[in-house]
């Protein structure tokens, strides 16, 4: 485990000691566990090194203990047992140049290493034995489960215009929008009952990226798009109530998600006053600058130009990923295009089959969304239509009275009335339904938006699979150079200073490539369990939501169906004079 | 009186008659029908004959039964023949010809027409006046060959469309106001409570367009929902599919119930159509035949006031003769005799309008409330079904919903 050296935070022990309970429980249990810890670590790189960072210590062997970059916190350890990470069981051969000081960007943020929260030890259980979360109320409150008494109520309001301040060429600055986000809960976690921050988008798009990088194999609900409209147009008052309601809606499906509402960066980005302090991802520059100065190092020492056990627990992106990215990037061809197959590939039949199906109910869904849609339409277009026709015959109705000159135009005037009330009754009826029916189809709606959270998962495993494959492929040519070295200075009798040194750089890249490739299987190990345990999740969320679509939507057609079929009984009644004077 | 598809049921009604059908009853009847409608001709020539058949005890006509072969321009002819004799009545109202032309041989135009058509023959056949017309005989009777060319003769003598009615009538207006000329007195009656009349009959088309167009609106809604139902329903089966088990079938049948009430809501789309929107579009179109009519009117009430003129000036004429003692005088008297011949007609002929139309009026308003009431009553019949069918459709789906959430 993380030696007591490298451990500058009280916390660490106690993580060692949490890991070992959970690991028990873990062990004995059968059920499902959440794993809410991430093994991503924020690893923006300062080109000026040596600054302490009040960030957590990564590790290779702690690895699995990670939450997120911005917190030491190992709050509700207890209640979402991790996967067992395997770095318990086995101790890495190398620990000390796998310490990778981990920078914080944001250099006013607070520390949270001093700030110590008490481990949430004794919540209760939030899933049931199953790992499933009922629902058995729609609309009820965000993380209200069934079982349990914990809320987390969060409101979107009071959009305000603000300035960029400095940094900007343009005097007066850019403007943009903030929001005000209300959060009200019991969480201990939170240490307080209600927070009131102000954000911008930019700050939701942060918290996105942020919580997809540390949630890998999680189906994290997609955050609303990032609109390219014009300035003007960002300002005016409908984008931005279309906005504040997208991004309240978002929120809340954060916070009724049962491993992203303990998140700490959820948590930071609903009650950090000031600046949040979550790094933004555009820092490309710093990052592919830190890119650029490692790879004429990757370059010009190649046996170095290893990929480093902590790299693997993020997707290769561009900047200091750089090299690795190409060589991904050639396994995948390799994969695709070569003869041979990879020698780890997906095999989980399960899963593969389990894709199709979810590929298959997106199409049905997306279809489904779209017919609604025009039922909607065509509900509201009936409903007009009626109202329109009661107003022309009352109008008619006053010009007969008005005009009258024999009795029988009173009269018809009197029969063209009730029909008038009753067609400006069932409009309001029909709208009122639809109105209804709106509110119940949203379910097939926000179930076709999460498919791109499964998309999104899905491919958090085939990317973290691939860099699996490509250490693979790495290994065995560094086996394979070691051979070769070690035959040709075998024959030169003495050894060869240069090539025995070679060969033990090699030996090294080996070692070292070894603890990646293992790190990399049991990241790939756990996106795919949270890949299996979230499509549980959904699979039953899922059912839940469309059984209460169902019921509501049938539930308000039957009742206004009545209520309609009532009025037109009643005019029909009235108008049966008539019927018993027309023969036939 | 209006009724649904079969008038063969409905008893010509003449003031003495009650419901009699069988030929040996002493009161006298006259009932017809127009019925199977059938596609004649090909490409550009083709069009639809009706079968007529005229069910009757009147000595006029030749046995209790005839049927002949009639199409659209034939009652085209009636209808003028009529408008020409019968000035002041109000000349039930044609379907309209159809300008499209796809939609001239299909079924629900067809149908429609011929439905109108019916009603507009057994209006003649119940009108007291119109139903002695010898065109009228003429029409139930005659062979196709006569038929054709009596109709044939007519052209560019008595061939008047809708369109032209309008047009006497924006010529009467532009004469009334037309004082430029100073011999041209406006022609209008100064009849306070006609002038009501004519105001009433303008306003009214208006109103009633709308409805209408907002009838026909609601048929095409009714299409539309049934259409988006049926769309929905079949993907909310396909979407069954993918789920199995409790909910899948749940979703299939919300699938399956949504074909059914698309199927029902197609169906009242029709009824309202038939039943509810060519009520009121036929409202319309008599309202205006009666504007034709109005027109007539002024016509005939220029053409009393001008003969007047004429008499008048005449007569001075014939005075001024007398004293020079002209040889032309027995000439001018003869005209002047002539002339008030002429004039003692026209004035017959416009107070008979008169008379005419103030009974009509009656006839009509009084129709009209029938009509109507008839209209509304299936129209909130035929909703009032439809909302029970759907709550009963989706009553029925509940209880295997409950199933799903166990």
């Amino acid at each position: 485990m993380m030696g007591p050296e490298t451990n500058k935070y009280p916390r660490g022990k106690r993580d060692e000691e949490e890991e070992e309970e959970e690991e028990g429980e873990e062990r004995g249990s059968e059920g499902i566990h959440h794993p809410l810890y991430t093994a991503e670590q924020m690893q923006t790189l300062a080109l000026d090194d040596g600054i302490p960072f009040n960030g957590e210590v990564s590790t290779s062997k702690s690895y699995s203990n990670y939450r997120s970059a911005m917190t030491t916190l190992s709050s509700s350890a207890a209640e979402h047992p991790l996967i067992p990470p395997p770095a318990i069981a086995t101790t890495p051969a190398v620990s000390d140049p796998l310490l990778f000081p981990s920078h914080n960007p944001s250099p006013d943020s607070p520390s949270y290493a001093d700030v110590i929260y008490s481990p949430f030890h004794d919540s209760v259980p939030e899933s049931n034995g199953n790992g499933e979360i009922s629902k058995e109320v729609k609309i009820s409150s965000p993380g209200s489960q069934s079982s349990s008494s914990e809320y987390l109520k969060i409101s979107v309001s009071n959009p305000q215009k603000e300035v960029e301040s400095s940094n900007s060429i343009v005097p007066g600055g850019n403007t943009y929008i903030t929001y005000l986000i209300t959060t009200s809960t019991n969480v201990l976690d939170y240490g307080g009952s209600d927070f009131s921050v102000r954000r911008r988008f930019k700050d939701v798009v942060t918290l996105s990226d942020r919580l997809s990088e540390g949630y890998r194999g999680v189906f994290i609900p997609p955050r609303p798009d990032k609109s390219v409209v014009e300035s003007q147009v960002m300002q005016k008052q409908e984008f931005v109530e279309q906005r504040r309601v997208e991004l309240e809606k978002y929120l809340r499906r954060l916070a009724r998600h049962p491993v992203i509402k303990k998140s700490d960066e959820l948590r930071v980005f609903l009650t950090v006053q000031g600046r949040m302090p979550l790094p933004t991802s555009i820092d490309v520059a710093s990052r592919m600058l830190d890119g650029a100065v490692r790879l004429p190092k990757q370059l010009l020492v190649e046996s170095r130009s290893v990929v480093e056990p902590q790299d693997v627990l993020h997707p290769a992106k561009g900047g200091r990923d750089m090299l690795r990215f190409f060589k991904e990037l050639k396994q995948s061809v390799v994969n695709d295009w070569g003869n041979s197959r990879p020698l780890v590939e997906e095999d989980d039949k399960e899963f593969l089959k389990k894709k199709e199906k979810l590929w298959e109910l997106e199409q049905h869904l997306t279809n489904a969304s779209k017919q609604a849609e025009s039922l909607v339409k065509a509900q509201q277009d009936m409903g007009e239509t009626m109202g329109e026709l009661g107003l022309a015959f009352i109008k008619l109705t006053k010009f007969e009275n008005e005009q009258a000159v024999l009795n029988t135009q009173r009269v018809r005037a009197a029969d063209m009335k009730t029909v008038a009330m009753a067609a400006v009754k069932a409009s309001r009826l029909y709208r009122e339904l639809n109105a209804q029916t709106v509110k119940h189809f949203d379910t097939l709606h926000e179930h076709m938006g999460l498919m791109l959270a499964v998309h999104n998962a899905f491919s958090d495993r085939s990317s973290a699979l691939l860099t699996v494959q490509t250490l693979i492929s790495e290994l065995s040519s560094l086996h394979s150079r070691a051979e070769k070295l070690e035959t040709a200075s075998s024959k030169i009798f003495g050894g060869d200073k240069t090539r025995i040194r070679k060969l033990e750089d090699l030996k090294d890249a080996i070692r070292v490539t070894e603890d990646a490739k293992s790190c990399a299987i049991r990241e790939y190990e756990r996106i795919k369990e949270n890949n299996r345990i979230e499509t549980q999740r959904l699979d039953g969320e899922r059912h839940a939501d469309f059984v209460n679509m169902l019921k509501g939507f049938v539930t308000s057609q039957v009742a206004y169906s009545e209520r309609i079929a009532n009025e037109w009984a009643k005019v029909a009644e009235e108008t049966s004079k008539y019927a018993k004077e027309s023969s036939s | 009186m209006i009724t649904t598809v079969n008038a063969q049921q409905r008893s010509g009604s003449s003031p003495m008659a009650q419901s009699p059908r069988s030929p040996s009853s002493q009161a006298p009847y006259l009932t017809v029908s127009v019925s199977d409608p059938a596609k004649m001709g090909n490409g550009v020539q083709a069009y639809i004959s009706y079968k007529v058949i005229t069910k009757t005890n009147l000595p006029e006509y030749d046995g209790p039964e005839k049927i002949v072969i009639r199409r659209y321009s034939d009652f085209v002819w009636l209808r003028d023949r009529l408008f020409e004799k019968y000035k002041g009545v109000f000349i039930p109202p044609l379907p309209e010809k159809s300008t499209v032309e796809k939609f001239r041989f299909s079924a629900e135009f067809i149908e429609m027409r011929r439905q109108a058509l019916d009603v507009f023959v057994n209006r003649i056949a119940s009108h007291h006046e119109l139903r002695q017309s010898d065109d009228l005989r003429t029409f139930l009777q005659v062979d196709e060959q006569t038929m054709e060319r009596a109709r044939s003769m007519e052209i560019g003598i008595f061939k008047k469309k809708p369109a032209d009615f309008m047009q006497i009538f924006k010529d009467v207006q532009s004469k009334v106001s037309d004082v430029v000329l100073g011999k041209e007195k406006p022609v209008d009656e100064s009849n306070p409570e006609y002038e009501k009349l004519k105001n009433y009959i303008f306003q009214l088309e208006d109103h009633l367009a709308e409805a209408q167009k907002h009838a026909y609106r609601l048929v095409k809604r009714h299409r539309e929902l049934g259409q988006s139902l049926s769309e929905f329903g079949k993907a909310v089966k396909l979407l069954g599919d993918c789920e199995g088990n409790a909910l899948g079938k749940a979703f299939s049948e919300l699938g399956a119930k949504s074909e059914i009430l698309s199927i029902k809501l197609q169906r009242e789309a029709q009824h309202l159509l038939m039943n509810f929107e060519e009520p009121l579009k036929d409202y319309v179109r008599a309202v205006q035949s009666i504007k034709a009519t109005i027109a007539e009117r002024a016509n005939a009430f220029r053409h009393h006031c001008e003969l007047a003129e004429t008499i008048k000036f005449k007569e001075i004429d014939m005075n001024k003769l007398r004293l020079t003692r002209s040889d032309k005088l027995a000439e001018a008297e003869r005209e002047y005799e002539e002339l008030k011949a002429d004039g003692a007609e026209a004035t017959r002929k416009f107070e008979r309008i008169v008379k005419l139309m103030n009974e009509e009026i009656v006839r009509f308003q009084e129709q009209k409330t029938v009509d109507l009431g008839v209209a509304f009553h299936e129209f909130a019949k035929g909703q009032a079904e439809l909302a029970k069918g759907i709550s009963e459709a989706w009553r029925s789906l509940l209880p295997k919903l409950e199933n799903c959430s166990s």
